[in-house]
């Protein structure tokens, strides 16, 4: 098996633009180790130097289908930190309200703390209104919540799903920042580069002639669902163990999971 | 004034209580600072993997007694791991200062819920939320604990095993191993557990012994002499400080590394 | 103008030890509509009697969910209550965002108490004007928390407050020992039938003058309205109500409580102020 390389710091396009903009002490931090100047005797500067990074990257994948009156939400449920699976059983998905989930990855403290943070906003919302928000709304409020953190944001890929004021299934997708959109699918995180292009093909049936484009049923998407995440495993060191389902209906919302390769 | 007198420009005392002014040490009034705040960017004393592993009824968390001061082994007994309250102890690898404050910190904590005498206390899992938020607003303010913290407990016929580090990664794991020994010991505890998942007290005692050995033989920073904290629903339990048989017969075998 | 020299202020002292500025507060409590609060092992239970203003207006709210395991329902200045819960509804979000658990009940009402405590401390505040009955579930189980404008508080098996809430008392305290071992059902019934001592005997409970609401064992804190209602009322509609002798000898007019016999008395030109408690 082929499986690639590391995540670095500076191989992190986001993080880089994040770290540009935050100094520590007049210490640039987007060169973690800074150099010294010339070879300095052992011991010169007491003990080995660490540099602290207020992020990681602790990797997963979320992926979001909007069918015409369904949504399908997937993650994986792998939380790692350079080289090591940290945990085997760590979904990115968290259910907001009886509608609505958000798949959430990237820097796990950044992970809870956002989410955590969302659930107390809408419990105040639901005192302060007497209902429950709904996905537009939701989507229009984690933008401001992200956007608020623009200059040392949260480093977290976000992807909503729900159903919208009219029962249709909905997905927003967000970056780091706030920026979003309403979409009819979407991948983001660790594995985003290789579902997203599968999914144009499959769904958004992209640069192709004479095909008809219908919408997809739900046990299309779930099993696409299922395919797609097994092929991000084979190549993703940061995606594997299972993904968790969640399949979003009038009805309420439906989980199923399903085991990736555990390596 | 006097000071100028000598030539110098501040303080004559600097970082401590002014002469007098002992009675007043902590807030730090007496002396004020110059120049920007410092913050814990790079740690000092530092201890070195922290393990623990959930058994059939309880949780046992341990670590070894070592303060490294970069390569020198400057402290060689003192304790990593503490008890929290009877449901839940915690072992903190990083920064030595870091986790005694913390630990204060934590004390005084338990002991103004104590106070309360409501019959409440906090379950693992509070203490466990509570330090996440505790070591992800420190990071965010870019003044952290240089800490990893594992977290055991035992509430309501539940063993609970968690792990928060200095920037507020936090997970809960059935086996947990945190710096060196998540490259040496967590293998082995995944192993272990994967061949037997409801270990008895005294299989993971042993188990953990076992990849306390395995770091004292490959860890530099890792020293045989350790403690382990045991949750069960009995209560917390820290054992007498411990050692492992080493046997460094083979290691003049082992050549070319000079 | 004033009833006597010492209440100008809440911090001025009567030579008899009392504070009027406080006890005037706790009248105020009396003039909202009553609510009653019960439980059993397993539940708390809070009825309580909604009020229209006017003929225009709809009925005001009395119960005010505060997290999924507490609520309250209030009698007495609802903006107040507002006020109140809003705190309380923070410290509720707080502790589930730093600990991730719900608030105990007595932990809630004892950070409430002491916020409340200091308007009756400082010079230029007033009390606030509201009594609460907080009603909850956690580790401890059940519980009812009696709040007063004084910022007491107490620990109560079963309470009733506002508005003629003696009658109220009377029908509990009668039947103190059958709440325990009540099934859910049962105990909204015991505190309808508590609920509707208060009532004057042309009023009668219906489904827009009732708010209840249940918290308990697996049970969040779900309040009922309007129609919801009718199914518990359903269960206590054919009954006659108790009314016992000494319940309504007890009713001053609106019920406001007289004082105690033995409670020390200011010189005061007119009107009765009673230490509640």
């Amino acid at each position: 098996m082929g499986k690639k390389t590391l995540w670095k710091p500076e191989s992190d396009f986001f993080l880089q633009q994040i770290l540009q903009n935050i100094s520590v002490e007049g210490g640039n931090m987007a060169q973690p180790g800074v150099q010294m100047q010339g070879p300095e005797p052992y011991g010169a500067h007491g003990p080995r130097q660490q540099y602290f990074s207020p992020y990681s990257w602790n990797g997963g994948t979320v992926l979001a289908i909007a069918g015409e009156d369904y949504a399908v939400l997937a993650c994986d449920a792998r939380l790692s930190e350079y080289f090591s699976i940290l945990s085997r059983d760590s979904p990115k998905r968290y259910k907001l309200t009886d509608m609505t989930v958000l798949g959430c990855c990237g820097f796990h403290g950044d992970v809870l703390t956002l989410t955590k943070m969302l659930d107390a906003r809408l419990k105040n919302y639901k005192h302060e209104h007497n209902k429950t928000m709904s996905c537009k709304s939701i989507a229009a409020m984690l933008s401001t919540v992200l956007y608020y953190r623009r200059f040392f944001p949260y480093y977290t890929y976000n992807i909503l799903a729900g159903l919208d004021e009219e029962g249709k299934g909905c997905v927003y997708s967000f970056d780091p920042i706030g920026s979003y959109e309403r979409e009819v699918y979407r991948a983001g995180g660790s594995a985003s580069a290789l579902l997203q292009p599968l999914l144009d093909n499959q769904i958004g049936m992209k640069n192709m002639q004479g095909v008809q484009r219908l919408p997809v049923p739900k046990e299309k998407a779930v099993a696409l669902v299922k395919d797609v995440f097994i092929s991000a495993a084979e190549r993703d060191i940061y995606t594997g163990d299972q993904i968790i389902i969640n399949v979003i209906t009038k009805d309420g919302i439906q989980e199923e999971s399903f085991p990736l390769r555990r390596d | 004034m006097a000071a100028e007198h000598f030539g110098f420009s501040g303080e004559l005392w600097g970082n401590g209580p002014s002469p007098g002014g002992f009675y007043s040490t902590p807030g730090g009034t007496t002396t004020p600072q110059h120049g920007p705040t410092k913050h814990t960017l790079h740690p000092m004393t530092m201890g070195t993997s922290v393990l623990g592993v959930k058994f059939d009824g309880g949780v046992v968390v341990a670590a070894d007694m070592l303060g490294s001061y970069g390569s020198l082994a400057r402290y060689r007994n003192i304790s990593r791991v503490m008890k929290v309250n009877n449901t839940t102890v915690l072992a903190g690898a990083g920064d030595y200062a870091d986790y005694q404050f913390l630990k204060e910190v934590l004390d005084q904590k338990i002991i103004d819920d104590e106070l309360l005498g409501d019959g409440h206390s906090f379950s693992p899992k509070a203490i466990f939320s509570w330090l996440t938020r505790v070591m992800y607003n420190r990071r965010t303010r870019f003044n952290p604990l240089w800490n990893q913290v594992v977290i055991g407990g035992f509430n309501n016929g539940e063993p609970f095993l968690g792990y928060v580090d200095k920037i507020g990664v936090a997970y809960e794991a059935p086996t947990i191993a945190t710096g060196m020994g998540a490259y040496m010991a967590q293998p082995l505890l995944r192993d272990a557990l994967e061949k037997k998942p409801n270990m008895s007290q005294s299989e993971a005692l042993e188990l953990l012994e076992r990849c306390l050995k395995v770091l004292f033989y490959r860890d530099a920073r890792s020293f045989n002499k350790f403690e382990f904290a045991i949750v069960t629903a009995a209560g917390v339990e820290i054992l007498q400080p411990r050692s492992a048989e080493a046997n460094w017969s083979i290691a003049h075998l082992i050549k070319g590394y000079e | 103008m004033f009833r006597n020299q010492y209440d100008n202020d809440v911090t001025v002292w009567s030579p008899q030890g009392r504070l009027h500025q406080v006890e005037y507060a706790m009248e105020a409590v009396k003039q909202g509509s009553a609510t009653v609060g019960l439980k059993s092992k397993t539940h708390a239970v809070l009825v309580a009697l909604k009020r229209a203003p006017s003929e225009l207006s709809d009925h005001q709210r009395k119960v005010i969910p505060i997290d999924d395991h507490i609520g309250v329902s209030i009698a007495g200045l609802t903006a107040d209550a507002r006020l109140l819960s809003k705190f309380m509804r923070t410290e509720c979000l707080n502790s589930r965002y730093a600990y991730e658990s719900p608030l105990p009940v007595s932990r809630l009402v004892s950070t409430l108490g002491n916020k409340m405590q200091i308007c009756t401390q400082r010079y230029g505040r007033r009390p606030y004007g509201v009594g609460l009955l907080v009603a909850g579930y956690d580790e401890m189980g059940p519980h009812i928390y009696q709040t007063c404008p004084s910022s007491n508080y107490f620990d109560c098996k079963c309470m009733a407050i506002g508005a003629r809430s003696q009658s109220a008392r009377t029908y509990l305290e009668r039947h103190i020992n059958e709440f325990l071992d009540c099934a859910v059902d049962d105990l909204v019934r015991h505190g309808l039938r508590a609920l509707r001592e208060t009532l004057p005997n042309e009023q009668e409970l219906n489904t827009k003058n009732v708010s209840v609401a249940i918290v308990g064992k697996d049970t969040d804190f779900t309040l009922y309205d309007d129609d919801d209602v009718q199914r518990f009322l359903a269960g206590i509609e054919h009954e006659k109500r108790e009314r016992g002798a000494p319940a309504a000898a007890m009713d001053v007019a609106e019920g406001q409580e007289g004082p105690a016999a033995d409670a020390p008395q200011d010189p005061q030109p007119g009107g009765p102020d009673a230490m509640e408690h």
